[in-house]
């Protein structure tokens, strides 16, 4: 059973790139959907995409500017963690890239995470694994999506690139993990095309039918009901087994962000719990799915200027392909949320 | 679990369609007001009240509302 506490590790600030180009969804046309019926079951009106900034460029940005709203000196940060699903190269490691980028030092512990939406929970728990032990006493997590191989504009995703600064600090509060994986929903969620089990050929361009849907084998393609039907089972319980496991009330807490799939999937996560309303804040209206940035480009932008200096506690909950889900149990105290990065 | 109570609960996830159209051999994909977004109400009805989470391919194999009983009693 993976559940996982770390000790004297805590959470120093959070801060999130995003492309200035806003596309919105209310004027779309996309085959069976209306843009009302669209935006009313998805929740996502506007969504930031870019054909220029990766997901790299966009964590290297909000990492700039938390590097500097938080005063660290960047010779102390020895780890970086990168989580993404599209990294700027299919080798090398994107961390290692923005190791130099950052000019952190050349004995800094680098290493990329293939995750999605899950990937930020995964990378708190690898980040705060490097820090409990006191041998690395700064770290960045970086974790998102931007750009992806081939340009296409998918409706319900948007691009973000998030950093979440950790610090090593005796006597902290436990940060608390549970999580799960289940390989057999692989191809729920999957671009079939590109890896080394299926390379680049000339048939990876051609469109073809899925489900109704004209995409390439570039493109990512989802079997929404059985993507629906995992979230709203295994995000509720991911939630439950953290709390039952560490001998917590989960609704004793102050924040609960969850990662922003669609609208009807986080209502349907919610009510389950039976979580008010002004407990869930969501951004996917404004920002869409961004997969492994969407839980701290939810505190960023829906709860910068109300809590960072009081001790409050948080659950964060992840869950998407792989199939991969995770849940962690933090607080925070005096902690830095940088403006909204836009380039 | 019980066909009637659960072709109650699948009727209730339908605004439009009257009661009536709901028995156990109706061939649900052909009403008019079946689309993807009933389906996935159908799918978080099912995980709530039998704690069964289906995939897209119990809803599309299931032909009647009986079709879709038995699947989801056979995963209890």
């Amino acid at each position: 059973m993976a559940y996982l506490s770390f000790n004297n590790v805590r959470v120093a600030g959070f801060a999130t790139g995003v492309p200035k180009t806003v596309l919105t969804n209310e004027s779309m046309d996309e085959g069976q959907y209306s843009a009302s019926s669209f935006i009313q079951s998805t929740g996502v009106k506007n969504h930031r995409v870019s054909e220029e900034y990766t997901a790299g460029d966009l964590c290297y940005a909000a990492a700039e500017q938390l590097i500097a709203d938080l005063g660290w000196d960047k010779k102390e940060i020895e780890a970086l963690i990168f989580v993404s699903q599209h990294a700027d190269y299919i080798l090398p490691a994107t961390a290692c890239i923005l190791q130099d980028r950052l000019g952190l030092s050349k004995e800094c512990y680098t290493a990329d995470l293939s995750l999605g939406c899950s990937g930020w929970v995964y990378g708190m728990s690898t980040v705060a694994g490097l820090l409990a032990s006191g041998g690395v006493k700064k770290a960045l997590l970086m974790s998102g999506d931007g750009k992806r191989r081939i340009n296409y504009v998918d409706p319900l995703f948007g691009h973000a690139g998030a950093v979440t600064a950790l610090e090593y600090q005796e006597g902290a509060p436990a940060m608390q993990f549970y999580f799960g994986t289940d390989g057999s929903g692989f191809d729920a969620l999957i671009i079939p095309d590109g890896g080394a089990r299926n390379q680049f050929s000339d048939q990876s361009f051609v469109p073809e039918d899925v489900d109704g849907h004209m995409l390439t084998r570039l493109q990512s393609r989802m079997k929404g009901m059985d993507v629906f039907a995992f979230g709203i089972s295994w995000g509720p319980k991911s939630v439950k087994r953290l709390a039952e496991h560490f001998g917590f009330d989960y609704q004793d807490q102050d924040y609960y962000i969850f990662h922003q799939a669609n609208l009807l999937m986080n209502e349907k996560i919610r009510t389950k719990l039976k979580l008010p309303a002004e407990k869930v804040p969501y951004c996917l209206q404004d920002f869409g799915n961004t997969a492994s940035a969407s839980i701290p480009l939810t505190i960023v932008s829906q709860l910068r200027g109300q809590f960072e200096e009081r001790r409050t506690k948080f659950i964060g909950c992840g869950f998407g392909v792989g199939l991969s889900w995770g849940a962690v149990h933090f607080e925070t105290e005096n902690i830095v949320v940088s403006k909204l990065v836009e380039i | 679990m019980n066909l009637e109570e659960f072709i109650q609960n699948f009727a209730e996830q339908f605004d439009d369609t009257d009661a009536s159209e709901f028995k156990a051999g109706t061939v649900f994909h052909e009403l008019p007001e079946y689309s993807s977004l009933i389906a996935l109400s159908i799918i978080a009805m099912i995980d709530e009240e039998y704690d069964v989470t289906l995939k897209g391919d119990d809803m599309k194999s299931a032909v009647t509302i009986e079709d879709l009983f038995n699947i989801v009693k056979s995963k209890q």
